[in-house]
């Protein structure tokens, strides 16, 4: 073992039936030091992460710790606590009706008796020293997203722990709260613990991390020191292949030939809900790229959920192709050529216990009608199809959807709307959580797909993703349309102004 | 990450296919069956004697296995029926009891009316206006739990508690509260025998009940639509379902259900007992539910498994009182090996099942390549 390294992991296996997780992997993760773990989506690191607390029982190889001569076997992930390895969650998972003290020691006293004026003194203390701005007494639902992560954290760094592992702690984060956090991560860095970080976003990683440690396909890539490695080469071993794909969908992206003086595939005028949008008017043209922009909770998934009737619509006129059509809800929206990808995948799109197959065909059929059941070998055609189409990876079409990797699970719901070959395409943050290689397969499938004729909306979070892929951009701000960004003012400075409002008028 | 199942090739075949039957849904109940049979096979041989009798004129078919198919017809219907409303709502119909005392009533209501010495085509006029009207009767009152557990957002449990504890005086109130007992031993048929037809009626309705559901299941979407909305209403919605009229049509389904098993209790006896006609029932179509293995919080499901736990149960008594359990005790011998059998369809034990077999198989697997 490494005179400095608080964790090594040799050789690590993991089998999954038909699937090899890891195979044959090395980790180490020295004292004082924030290492990147990074790979695409069913890359390893999660089962990695799972393996070394315990979640799931190694199928060969061994873990040595500082301090324990032999290897060490964890069995669970209370063991895991008790060698002082510790794991903060992307989901919170602390009790939000219990005050931060009470978060913070629940669960570890021995004896029966609590002495609270203690307990409450310690937490203070600790998050002072920790310079996190929550008081002990304070519950837990009061404090943002980003202070109960990090209550999260002085939890687990009162546990004593030597390795900390911090599983996306910043996608429900805004950036200073992410600032906030890395400021935590880089004291208990100099206060000697041993950080796993695995993100999904480079810039962090470049920010805050001292080595990264890639996997590809459940095997080990390298180990390199930060400085080593550039990000184009990052992104290229995370991918295994030279990366210049962002560059070539610029080239492949034309759009020229959009008539614009044509009669618009979607029109509407005066739209609105009840989810707190004021009424708007949007349309979009036959081989359109276009997009909603704007801060979070600006109005832009409602906007799109009102086009496709997924919220109660209160008023409008809606037009397909020059047509009125009433869209009141989701049904109607499909049989007129409408799809949508939700922005919450997990909630509005998988449907978990449901084959992949199922998963795929369901809008398709619901379509088709109830009395009209396609024939298994009807589905499991469809199914093939686009499973090698999106080059969806999973064990058979017959998996449970929720046993995939999150940007597999992206690539079903698409397939299910790809499916039900709609004229009209609306994909709400289609891009989120998943890994950058899947990323550039959707947005190059999102030209292909406007290229082909279809009209597609595209929502993400992610700015030059949108000026890459879009044609056009409405700009939102408090529910209302703001802008509408087109040509040469497509670019960061123009739209950034636009949603701020006041420099850009 | 590999995709194939060709990294992990199964060793033989005959291995797979144990495997499959064993990881299959239907794998306990039907494992539950054999394992019972094979005790009382030992333990009274004569349990599974059947001979042909003759009663009142009648050559018809007798022996303990006829009972258990005969008497256990209406869990299996209402089986079919919990299962839906379990898959799309998420919880269970406790009110289907008192509802068969509803939908007994009204069939004695229309029935009673008639001259016992009515011809062959009024009696059939009758029966099948009886029969209706208790189908639509019934599923009026499937509708009003439906409603209330899809529009009302009411938890199922609590929804049918209404009925469950008003169903009886219902059905009392349609009667007036009197005690009739229909003389027309035509009546009898539909729970009894058909003279010249040596089997059970009951067991002919059952055959045709399931067959109608197997028919629903293979021609519509009633599977996949429920179960979506009972894994993920929001999910389903967004993909063109009506979660509400789904969770509103199981209930109705599982009224029409109550329908065939009400008319079924009230022809065993040729009469009604407001308070003891399928009493407890519901416990035993819920249990029949999870004895298949089913996830009672709802999402996928597999119907032959709730009937064949509908007949475990009702083999589980019968074998019990020919063993001279007295009436009151059966329910506690029941109870302990419910309780097995439960445990043993429970998910979680399935899957330690699984990863024991998968340990035992693979184990095997090295022992047969260090011997190659």
């Amino acid at each position: 073992m490494e005179k400095s390294a608080v964790l090594e992991m040799r050789g690590i296996c993991k089998y999954f039936p038909g699937v090899r997780a890891l195979e044959n992997v090395d980790f180490t993760l020295r004292e004082g030091e924030i290492h990147a773990l990074m790979g695409e989506n069913g890359a390893g690191k999660s089962t990695l992460i799972k393996v070394l607390t315990g979640v799931y029982p190694k199928d060969g190889g061994n873990i040595h710790l500082k301090g324990k001569e032999s290897e060490v076997n964890i069995r669970s992930p209370q063991d895991a606590q008790n060698m002082g390895i510790s794991t903060v969650y992307q989901e919170i998972t602390l009790c939000p009706n219990l005050t931060v003290a009470e978060n913070m020691y629940i669960g570890r006293t021995k004896s029966p008796l609590t002495n609270w004026k203690k307990i409450n003194s310690d937490a203070e203390k600790l998050l002072q020293s920790l310079g996190i701005p929550a008081k002990a007494k304070q519950q837990l639902s009061s404090c943002s997203i980003a202070v109960q992560q990090m209550v999260a954290i002085a939890r687990a760094v009162d546990m004593e722990c030597k390795v900390l592992i911090l599983d996306e702690p910043t996608s429900s984060l805004d950036e200073q709260e992410v600032e906030k956090l890395f400021k935590l991560m880089r004291d208990l860095r100099e206060k000697g613990v041993g950080i796993i970080f695995v993100t999904h976003f480079l810039e962090q990683v470049y920010e805050v991390c001292d080595r990264i440690t890639v996997l590809r396909e459940g095997k080990l890539v390298g180990e390199y020191i930060i400085e080593d490695l550039p990000r184009v080469q990052l992104v290229s071993k995370m991918l295994g292949k030279e990366f210049d794909d962002m560059a070539e969908i610029k080239s492949e992206s034309d759009t020229e030939n959009i008539d614009y003086n044509g009669t618009p595939v979607y029109e509407a005028t005066g739209l609105a809900g009840t989810t707190g949008i004021k009424p708007f008017d949007f349309s979009i043209h036959k081989g359109e790229v276009n997009g909603f922009t704007g801060l979070l909770g600006s109005g832009r998934s409602e906007c799109v959920r009102a086009i496709f009737g997924a919220d109660r619509v209160t008023g409008g006129i809606v037009k397909i192709n020059g047509k009125k059509v009433n869209i009141n809800k989701p049904l109607d929206a499909m049989k007129n050529g409408i799809s949508y990808l939700p922005e919450d995948r997990k909630r509005d799109g998988i449907v978990g216990d449901l084959s992949v197959r199922d998963n795929i065909i369901l809008a398709l059929q619901v379509m088709k009608g109830f009395f009209r059941p396609f024939s298994r070998a009807q589905a499991e055609k469809f199914a093939d199809e686009y499973i090698k189409l999106l080059n969806i990876k999973t064990a058979s079409a017959d998996t449970p959807i929720k046993s995939l990797s999150g940007g597999n699970q992206q690539k079903v719901i698409l397939a299910r709307w790809l499916l039900a070959n709609p004229v009209y395409l609306i994909l709400d943050e289609p891009t989120r959580g998943i890994d950058i290689g899947t990323k550039v397969e959707i947005q190059k499938l999102v030209l292909k797909l406007a290229s082909e004729g279809k009209s597609v909306t595209f929502i993400s979070s992610e700015l030059d993703e949108m000026i890459r892929t879009c044609s056009r951009l409405v700009v939102m701000r408090d529910g209302k349309v703001v802008g509408e960004l087109k040509g040469d003012d497509l670019n960061q400075n123009k739209i950034m102004a636009t949603i701020a409002g006041g420099e850009g008028k | 990450m590999t995709t194939s199942g060709k990294t992990l090739k199964p060793n033989t075949s005959v291995k797979s296919a144990l495997g499959r039957l064993a990881s299959n849904q239907l794998f306990i109940p039907i494992l539950a069956l054999i394992l019972l049979s094979l005790f009382v096979l030992i333990a009274k041989p004569s349990f599974f004697n059947i001979e042909f009798k003759n009663v009142d004129g009648n050559n018809i078919l007798q022996g303990n296995l006829i009972t258990v198919l005969d008497k256990a017809s209406e869990l299996a219907i209402l089986a079919i029926g919990m299962t839906l409303v379990t898959s799309a709502s998420g919880g269970q119909d406790i009110s289907v009891g008192a509802m068969i005392a509803i939908a007994g009533s009204v069939v004695i209501r229309v029935v009673k009316g008639y001259a016992p010495d009515i011809s062959g085509g009024q009696f059939a006029g009758m029966i099948i206006t009886a029969f209706l009207l208790c189908v639509v009767v019934s599923a009026l009152f499937g509708a009003f739990n439906g409603s209330l557990v899809a529009f009302f957002k009411i938890q199922p449990m609590v929804a049918t508690l209404i009925l469950f504890t008003a169903g009886r005086s219902i059905a009392q109130w349609i009667n007036n509260n009197e005690n009739i007992t229909i003389k027309d031993n035509r009546f009898g048929y539909f729970g009894g025998f058909i003279p010249g037809v040596p089997i059970p009626t009951p067991i002919f309705i059952t055959a045709i009940c399931l067959g109608i559901m197997a028919l629903v299941l293979k021609f519509t979407n009633l599977r996949l639509y429920s179960q979506s909305v009972g894994i993920n209403a929001s999910s389903s919605r967004l993909n063109g379902i009506n979660p509400k009229m789904m969770k509103l049509l199981t209930f109705i389904i599982l009224g029409v259900c109550v329908a065939v098993c009400g008319f079924i209790k009230v022809s065993r006896v040729s009469q009604i007992r407001y308070t003891t006609i399928g009493n407890a029932i519901e416990m035993d179509a819920i249990l029949a539910v999870a004895l298949g293995g089913n996830n009672l919080g709802g999402g996928k499901f597999n119907m032959t498994a709730s009937v064949i736990g509908a007949y475990v149960i009702q083999f589980l008594t019968t074998a019990l009182m020919s063993f001279k359990v007295p009436s009151t005790a059966i329910y506690a011998y029941k109870a302990v090996i419910v309780i097995v059998l439960v445990i043993l369809s429970a998910p979680i034990v399935r899957e330690k099942l699984n990863d024991l077999k998968k340990k035992l198989f693979s184990s095997q697997q090295t022992k047969v390549k260090e011997v190659s």
